[in-house]
């Protein structure tokens, strides 16, 4: 072993167990106990990343409450550190390893929940891009016949989670200063998550829906995506989910059938 | 756009989100901020808008937390190579980073560690400097850190050990009046004679912040470098000594914590500036 890695692995590993005593060739001015000192920094380190992860999972912390989601969080930063210094980054597996975490069984709805706050994150640093405007639009759908061969593209903030659960009313009911009611949480939902200016919108919406943009997603063309929209929901309104992208800007490219990919 | 180095009694802050619409819409009495380079490592959105909207009125410091200069093997070249590119885009008039070491093995830990000042970690930081200089394409300010506990492997004081990675690097100095106070009262020692060992023109920025009070295994005072908290009297009456020995420095109050109104942090820094202007009128007196 180099002589760094002498000094480095010890220090590392003792800042991740807690009932480790502090690593060798430590030393204080006055002989106190470099333990104690010591763990200023193993405290430093979970707090601070604690505390990232509650920035990001706010709904998730009070769905369990402080106490629950820093024994939970220390966990995992114990589990599975970060990789990267760029804490934006951190958290994707949070939500499989709330789902494996024993003690949080009882919530079956707490991945899902987290699911979503993870991709409202991911949705607020998502590049930016124009939405089309609003001529190539009204040009476009004067051809409706070139719609089902279509491609859009969608605004790289936009993703979809669809639950088995009330995540989005759960979410919902945890944004105003009132505490939140009751409500009913073996319930079918999906969101559309999308950033709008500053904020990043959650927005409930119907599965077929999500599955459409979805497929929009993964580069089907509007026919076919609508086509499987409408085989699980006949009353499926294309029109209706059109205008509802326009209106957030969702869309930033239009591929008419014959355009060659962006 | 407002060069610095020709006014070197400028005032700043730690830019905060939640700030950013003030400081917009009514330019306060500032003449620079910084951002923690990490925030901004991002492919879009709210955080790269607001700081170039910042950096088209104030001049602009980068500082980061996350390079692990102080630490073992190469540097996280994927990491490096987003903060040339950010430096590329905003343009600084500094970018900053750590006597310190946060990675090992893979993993960050988001905090900055120490480590043994001895030949063994010169050649380290220097070598890890020269490769960070060389990407993005300008001196580094390196930061003296706080720091909790000792080395038995320690065979450099602080400020000698600064002051050699100077000469070999060419790297310029950001000094933290806090952490030099807060290692001090850690330590024992005199935080004096780290600032008087630096290479004063080196200096190139200051930092002050607040800390917090705990205590070791003895029962005596350790500080903690929380940035939660006004600036402490101690640190105000090291920093006029520093100023008096050095000249004005572009200076910056520090806060991620407990952040308290604009208005708090606006007159803390023009408190400084104060503390500058004195010590020029005493100068020419």
């Amino acid at each position: 072993m180099s002589a760094a890695a002498a000094f480095f692995a010890p220090f590392a590993a003792g800042l991740r167990a807690p009932n480790r005593p502090a690593p060798p060739g430590l030393t204080t001015w006055n002989d106190s106990d470099p333990g104690v000192r010591f763990d200023v920094y193993r405290n430093n380190v979970v707090v601070s990343l604690v505390g990232a992860l509650a920035d990001g999972f706010p709904v998730t912390q009070s769905l369990v409450g402080e106490d629950f989601f820093l024994w939970m969080a220390r966990e995992y930063i114990l589990a599975e550190p970060p990789r990267s210094p760029v804490l934006a980054e951190y958290g994707d597996s949070f939500p499989a390893f709330i789902a494996g975490f024993e003690p949080a069984a009882g919530l079956a709805y707490l991945p899902d929940v987290a699911r979503l706050e993870r991709l409202r994150v991911r949705a607020y640093h998502a590049a930016d891009a124009e939405a089309v405007s609003t001529a190539l639009l009204t040009s476009q759908l004067q051809r409706p016949e070139q719609l089902p061969g279509t491609r859009l593209q969608l605004h790289p903030s936009l993703s979809l989670l669809s639950s088995s659960h009330a995540v989005v009313s759960i979410w919902a009911a945890h944004q105003g200063a009132a505490p939140p009611r009751a409500l009913e949480v073996e319930r079918q939902e999906s969101a559309l998550v999308l950033r709008s200016g500053d904020d990043v919108l959650i927005l409930p919406t119907p599965p077929a829906t999500a599955a459409f943009l979805s497929l929009l997603k993964t580069g089907a063309t509007l026919g076919d995506a609508t086509a499987a929209a409408l085989e699980s929901a006949p009353d499926f309104d294309l029109t209706q989910c059109l205008a509802s992208l326009i209106r957030h800007g969702a869309i930033v490219a239009w591929q008419p059938p014959g355009d060659p990919a962006p | 756009m407002t060069d610095l180095t020709t006014r070197p009694t400028a005032i700043g802050l730690g830019l905060k989100p939640e700030h950013v619409p003030e400081i917009l819409g009514a330019p306060a009495a500032l003449d620079f901020f910084e951002v923690h380079a990490e925030n901004y490592l991002v492919a879009g959105g709210p955080n790269l808008r607001h700081l170039e909207a910042v950096r088209s009125r104030f001049a602009l410091s980068i500082h980061g937390v996350g390079l692990s200069i102080g630490g073992p093997g190469p540097l996280d070249q994927d990491h490096l190579t987003r903060i040339a590119d950010l430096v590329r885009r905003f343009e600084p008039q500094w970018f900053s980073e750590h006597l310190a070491w946060s990675s090992h093995g893979g993993a960050f830990f988001n905090d900055l560690l120490p480590i043994p000042y001895d030949t063994a970690s010169l050649e380290r930081v220097c070598s890890h400097l020269h490769q960070a200089q060389e990407q993005i394409r300008r001196p580094i300010l390196l930061e003296n850190p706080s720091t909790y506990v000792g080395f038995a492997a320690s065979t450099l004081d602080e400020g000698d050990f600064l002051a050699e990675v100077v000469r070999r690097t060419g790297c310029g100095l950001l000094l933290d009046v806090n952490n030099a106070y807060i290692s001090g009262v850690n330590h024992g020692r005199d935080p004096w004679a780290l600032i008087s060992a630096l290479p004063a023109d080196a200096i190139a920025e200051i930092h002050l912040a607040g800390f917090a009070e705990d205590r070791d295994g003895a029962g005596a005072p350790l500080l903690i470098d929380t940035h939660g908290a006004a600036v402490a009297e101690a640190v105000w009456a090291l920093y006029r000594r520093t100023i008096s020995h050095l000249g004005p420095r572009p200076t910056l109050i520090e806060r991620d914590q407990c952040i308290p109104p604009l208005e708090a942090l606006v007159a803390e820094a023009a408190r400084a500036r104060s503390i500058m202007r004195d010590s020029i009128v005493r100068e020419t007196a």
